[in-house]
């Protein structure tokens, strides 16, 4: 990872995401292999605590302490740091200030998880680790998080974050992985990923009667079509140019006497990248 | 600046999820209150009480309730022989007399009662037959404080109290980090462990103040129970008798993952002491060959240390043996519990 960037581990629930980012964050020991967090390994003792001032961690499962206030959180949280930001410049960071004298317990999913970022961000991180941090969240606070995430990368920072929404990954990260079953199947910038699909559009449709075997074949032979996947009662193609490919495909299944249940098209995502590479969808996982 | 210090942060934020814990403050301040307040009543020096007896209805049988009646410290009843053995079994009556020749004395003879009423039933009936005393007695009660059941009590609620919250203080807050993975949380951060253990022991000391001004002076405002040594000498024996169990509870939680798990873990440590250590009555009243392995449980050693101090006010340089026997307890689980202690 290069300094400045955010760096996206994407990948389904059970893909290993969170095991790799909590060997990065010197929680759990890996089995192979080294660990380099800012040019140094992991190490028991005060080296180990020298390198966490210079962290903020976020972690998927932890509950802060229902009986405490916002503030009285953050202010355990950054009596560990030598250096660390106060709780009020904390609290406007996450936009929390309301909050401040609000027990844990009492607040919303996005707040509780903004507190959590809070906690994080307290020690005035260089390098800020979230693990599905927008997880189970509203629309509404999935994007005050986003805005957090990008105020502290416009600020310097450097990112890796684990989401299991593609969206969420195009829209924050420079360059993504994605993993599935432990590994890394694909690597690069979003725009890269979706470039490598070889085409920019995904036309989706069903059949009332269901796909004859035959009409996947002729599908191929659409101009256009770089690709065609059958799912679980669902068609997909992948085209590069939808405005010559739809019509054609129009006329092919009236000539075959095959009537539409649904047909929608959309911008290829990455999402479909993901799809093209393991023939699952991420959300069946 | 110290409220800046993580131990001071982390010792604060535990006192503070404490005390906004309603049934955790019941248990640890007003339970033992309840339970002094209760026990103090039940067993306040009024006299003996009066014990009831039952006589077989038969021939004669309003003759000997009346001879029995005779005695301030008996009640007597006419019973069938179906109530008598009903009342007999449940423990109603102590004693159940059978008018006749021989007389008969039916009872437990395990029952302390029961035994004390065999004496008294056979004394007035003995009397009423002419029999005379020949050595002249007088009864001389003592109620002066520091012998009264009560008196006993307070300083063994103490002990009780300062195993229990040491336990369920440290325990249950140290499992809950765990399970919630905010122990995990604390780990990413800079924090030094030995902070984080403090900051238990610290709290504990705080609690333990409020702790012992309640107990005692519950005990001095109501029964007039009076600390004969000096309230220093109290404190000190009760801050090592709060680190001890401080240690306990921190090995009992170093491993467990479950609040559930550990409950047991607690009761399993707490419940022989509970009964063993002398704290609601004496120890000596087990067999001679359990003596020694009681004396060796810290609650035991430290409501000796407690009771010498406020019953016969002992002066601290008197009290090795029991505080040695709490600091080894404390010392050792402190020390294993760091050994084995699960931060993930």
């Amino acid at each position: 990872m290069a300094s400045g960037e955010c760096f996206g581990l994407l990948g389904p629930n059970g893909a290993g995401k969170t095991t790799t980012i909590e060997i990065l964050e010197g929680l759990t020991p890996q089995d192979s292999g080294d660990v380099e967090i800012l040019g140094t390994p992991w190490h028991e003792g005060a080296a180990g605590r020298a390198l966490r001032e210079r962290l903020g961690i976020q972690l998927q499962e932890t509950q802060l302490a229902d009986k405490l206030t916002v503030e009285e959180t953050l202010a355990v949280f950054r009596s560990f740091y030598r250096e660390a930001h106060t709780v009020n410049e904390v609290l406007a960071l996450v936009e929390l200030e309301e909050k401040r004298r609000a027990r844990v317990a009492t607040l919303s999913g996005g707040q509780k998880q903004r507190l959590a970022v809070a906690c994080a961000l307290v020690s005035k991180p260089e390098l800020l680790f979230l693990d599905e941090p927008t997880t189970g969240l509203d629309p509404h606070s999935r994007r005050q998080l986003w805005e957090i995430i990008r105020s502290f990368r416009a600020a310097g920072g450097t990112v890796l974050l684990t989401t299991h929404y593609m969206e969420e990954a195009e829209r924050l990260c420079n360059r993504v992985a994605i993993m599935d079953h432990g590994k890394v199947i694909a690597l690069g910038t979003p725009r890269e990923l979706i470039a490598s699909l070889g085409a920019e559009h995904v036309v989706e449709f069903a059949l009332i009667d269901g796909t004859p075997d035959d009409v996947t074949d002729a599908l191929r032979g659409l101009g256009g079509v770089t690709a065609v996947r059958p799912g679980a009662g669902v068609l997909s193609l992948t085209v590069t140019e939808l405005h010559r490919t739809l019509p054609a495909l129009l006329t092919l299944l009236q000539r075959r006497d095959l009537e539409l249940s649904s047909l929608t098209t959309h911008h290829a995502t990455l999402d479909d990248v993901f799809v093209a590479l393991t023939g699952r969808q991420l959300r069946d996982t | 600046m110290i409220r800046e210090h993580p131990l001071f942060q982390l010792a604060l934020a535990r006192m503070r999820e404490f005390y906004r814990e309603p049934e955790a403050v019941f248990w640890v301040f007003g339970f033992p209150i309840v339970l002094a307040f209760a026990l103090g009543l039940a067993f306040r020096n009024t006299g003996p009480g009066k014990l009831q007896v039952g006589v077989a209805a038969g021939p004669g049988d309003s003759a000997l309730v009346a001879v029995l009646d005779s005695s301030p410290r008996l009640i007597a009843t006419v019973l069938d022989s179906a109530t008598a053995r009903t009342r007999l079994r449940t423990g109603r009556i102590a004693l159940l007399v059978v008018p006749g020749d021989p007389l008969v004395y039916r009872y437990d003879t395990t029952r302390t009662e029961s035994g004390l009423a065999r004496l008294q039933v056979d004394e007035v009936v003995q009397r009423a037959r002419g029999r005379k005393d020949v050595a002249a007695v007088r009864d001389d009660r003592v109620v002066a404080p520091g012998s009264r059941y009560i008196d006993f009590l307070i300083p063994g609620l103490l002990g009780m109290n300062l195993l229990g919250s040491g336990i369920w203080g440290v325990g249950f807050s140290v499992v809950q980090a765990r399970q919630k993975k905010l122990l995990k949380r604390y780990m990413a951060t800079p924090m030094k462990r030995s902070d984080y253990l403090l900051s238990f022991i610290l709290s504990r000391l705080v609690f333990l103040i409020v702790e012992i001004g309640f107990l005692v002076g519950f005990g001095w405002l109501m029964f007039g129970v009076a600390v004969r040594g000096s309230l220093a000498t109290l404190g000190g024996v009760a801050i090592l008798g709060a680190f001890a169990f401080a240690g306990l509870g921190l090995l009992v939680a170093s491993r467990a993952r479950t609040i559930e798990g550990v409950s047991g873990l607690m009761n399993l440590v707490m419940l022989p002491m509970w009964i063993l250590s002398g704290t609601f009555f004496s120890y000596s009243r087990f067999p001679d060959a359990m003596i020694p392995f009681v004396k060796a449980l810290p609650l035991t050693a430290l409501n000796d240390a407690l009771r010498a101090v406020m019953i016969d006010g002992a002066a601290l340089a008197t009290l090795g043996a029991p505080l040695a026997i709490v600091i080894a307890w404390g010392a050792v689980s402190f020390v294993i519990a760091l050994r084995i202690f699960r931060w993930r």
